[in-house]
């Protein structure tokens, strides 16, 4: 167990390095993948510590993300750049702890539910907001490269992981775990099940809310419609179930093709793009129902049940 | 046995859904390392008893109470992390995870918490006390009926609780297996364990409790020993006409 885990964690130091000196290469098409991927792999990621083993889908990325952007956006023009990643996920984290407050307590197709309209509602109150000051959109100028925005994404990345890494070998992951498998079993056993989906919802808000700060710089012109897209919440639900969500790594593993895939459809299919990501879900969901991970492990049990 | 200071004592602990009294006004008190059963015919209360005491339902009125400190106001976890463990009318295991994890979700979470190589090897030991031990890897899909059971059981064990709370622990067993079971719970009986147990195996009981409450209606009817309460003629009447009779 000790010689595998020195062994992961060499590979992720490595994979993290190499992944580092892609903006050295100088190709600019590269290094925007790079960040798409980077974005996605660390809202997947984070969404995956929370979803994967409580088996709650939530729909509230767009809804974290959003405040992230927006954060950067109005606090630029009063506080330096760095001071605002902390704020973004102290608010994310706020919103997390308040949404899980009042909705943890339900599960299934509410929860979802709940979730999704939370992106709505977030969106709505700041274009409300923004008609009542006059103010349209907002522009965020400044002087952050592509390359400083994909190192600060691999640098969340890398913290991702680490406290995912801490999640699942504490008590926290295994009592997550068993809320996953039978939430009552885990009550009676003496688990406060509510604390603990709020504190993992909680995290991934403040992440998905930090990635939003990050990419603010990026998108330059900032606008409600575009910071709480419902798409990405999707999206990243779809990218985390690809990958699978049984494993850290489950969610990179099906961020890459996923990005890939969705530029082409991009490009191919401008204006078919949500019915592609439907029928992208629907083909997922029956043909993979537990990711590459899962596929991977039912390989290999297949493989070493033809050996022994 | 019977004598010694109550662990489990419940006063006037009345339930209601709207206008059903599922429980009405129960009384009793369980004490330290006494088997109680609690019988009666189906509908009669029993497993709404069980939840009421584990938390997993509010009572409406009245007061339960674990060594003379109040728990009837307290959260499903919080009573279990108090010493009061319980098992399911069907049994629920954590299919996730192989024998083992199970019974450590006990030794981590439970009355007295255990963690890292502790858990593990506290896990170990109660596995080996239900006649486990050589299973501790084996995924749940792959056990028999009667060793979920055990399993289920040593995740209790495991939590080292103060009271276990057997819902129809023996139901659906086969004969050999019900030899088994009962043979489990007998050696329970006498290391010393205070044990609540719903059920309706007559030999079960009478070979296993040292008291009975038995219940009709949401009230109860009688409360003594087996052979007492199961010749008395309000018990025998409440039986009638059940399928149990």
């Amino acid at each position: 167990m000790r010689a595998e885990e020195t062994r992961n964690v060499t590979i992720s130091v490595v994979l993290l390095a190499l992944a580092a000196c892609l903006p050295f290469t100088g190709n600019a098409y590269a290094l925007t993948i790079g960040v798409t991927i980077a974005m996605y792999a660390v809202l997947a990621t984070s969404w995956a510590l929370f979803s994967g083993p409580t088996h709650y889908i939530s729909l509230a990325t767009a809804a974290f993300f959003g405040i992230g952007t927006f954060t950067t956006g109005i606090g630029i023009q009063f506080l330096p750049y760095w001071s605002l990643l902390p704020i973004a996920g102290v608010l994310g984290g706020v919103l997390a702890a308040l949404v899980g407050l009042a909705t943890l307590r339900l599960s299934g197709v509410y929860f979802v539910i709940f979730t999704l309209g939370l992106a709505e509602l977030v969106r709505q109150i700041i274009t409300w907001f923004q008609n009542m000051s006059g103010q349209k959109g907002l522009y965020v100028l400044t002087n952050i490269t592509e390359a400083g925005i994909y190192w600060q994404l691999l640098g969340l990345g890398a913290l991702v992981y680490l406290t995912g890494w801490l999640i699942g070998r504490s008590r926290l992951g295994f009592a997550l775990r068993i809320i996953g498998d039978d939430e009552q079993v885990a009550r009676h056993s003496g688990i406060n099940t509510a604390a603990a989906k709020i504190m993992l919802f909680v995290v991934s808000g403040a992440v998905a809310a930090i990635t939003g700060a990050i990419l603010a710089p990026r998108y330059v012109y900032i606008e409600p419609s575009l910071a709480f897209t419902p798409m990405l919440s999707f999206q990243v639900v779809i990218m985390a179930l690809l990958g699978g969500t049984g494993r850290l790594w489950g969610p990179l593993v099906g961020v890459i093709p996923f990005t890939f895939l969705w530029e082409a459809i991009s490009v191919s299919f401008p204006s078919q793009t949500t019915l592609l990501l439907g029928v992208c879900f629907l083909l997922i969901v029956y043909l993979l129902p537990y990711g590459f991970v899962g596929l991977f492990q039912s390989i290999k049990q297949r493989a070493s049940g033809v050996f022994s | 046995m019977i004598s010694g200071t109550p662990v489990l004592s419940l006063r006037n602990t009345t339930k209601k859904f709207g206008g059903l009294v599922a429980v009405n006004e129960l009384d009793f008190d369980v004490t330290e390392h006494q088997v109680m059963g609690l019988i009666g015919p189906n509908g009669s209360g029993k497993s709404t008893t069980l939840n009421l005491i584990s938390g997993a339902l509010r009572l409406t009125s009245g007061s339960i109470s674990l060594r003379g400190n109040p728990i009837e106001h307290l959260p499903a976890q919080a009573i279990a992390r108090r010493g009061v463990a319980r098992t399911f009318q069907l049994v629920r295991l954590l299919p996730s995870m192989n024998v083992l994890e199970n019974v450590k979700a006990g030794a981590v979470f439970g009355h007295r918490r255990r963690w890292g190589a502790e858990a593990d090897h506290f896990a170990r030991q109660v596995l080996a006390r239900v006649g486990m031990a050589h299973q501790a890897n084996a995924p749940i899909s792959q056990l028999t009926y009667i060793d979920t059971k055990r399993v289920e059981l040593a995740r209790l064990l495991a939590s080292e609780p103060e009271v276990l709370l057997l819902d129809e622990w023996l139901a659906g067993l086969n004969p050999t297996e019900l030899e088994e079971g009962i043979k489990l719970i007998q050696d329970l009986r006498a290391e010393g364990r205070t044990i609540i147990l719903v059920e309706h195996v007559m030999d079960a009981i009478r070979a296993l409790c040292d008291v009975c409450v038995v219940m009709s209606s949401g009230v109860k009817i009688a409360q003594g020993t087996p052979e007492a309460v199961l010749s008395d003629p309000e018990v025998v009447r409440a039986y009638l006409g059940d399928e149990h009779a």
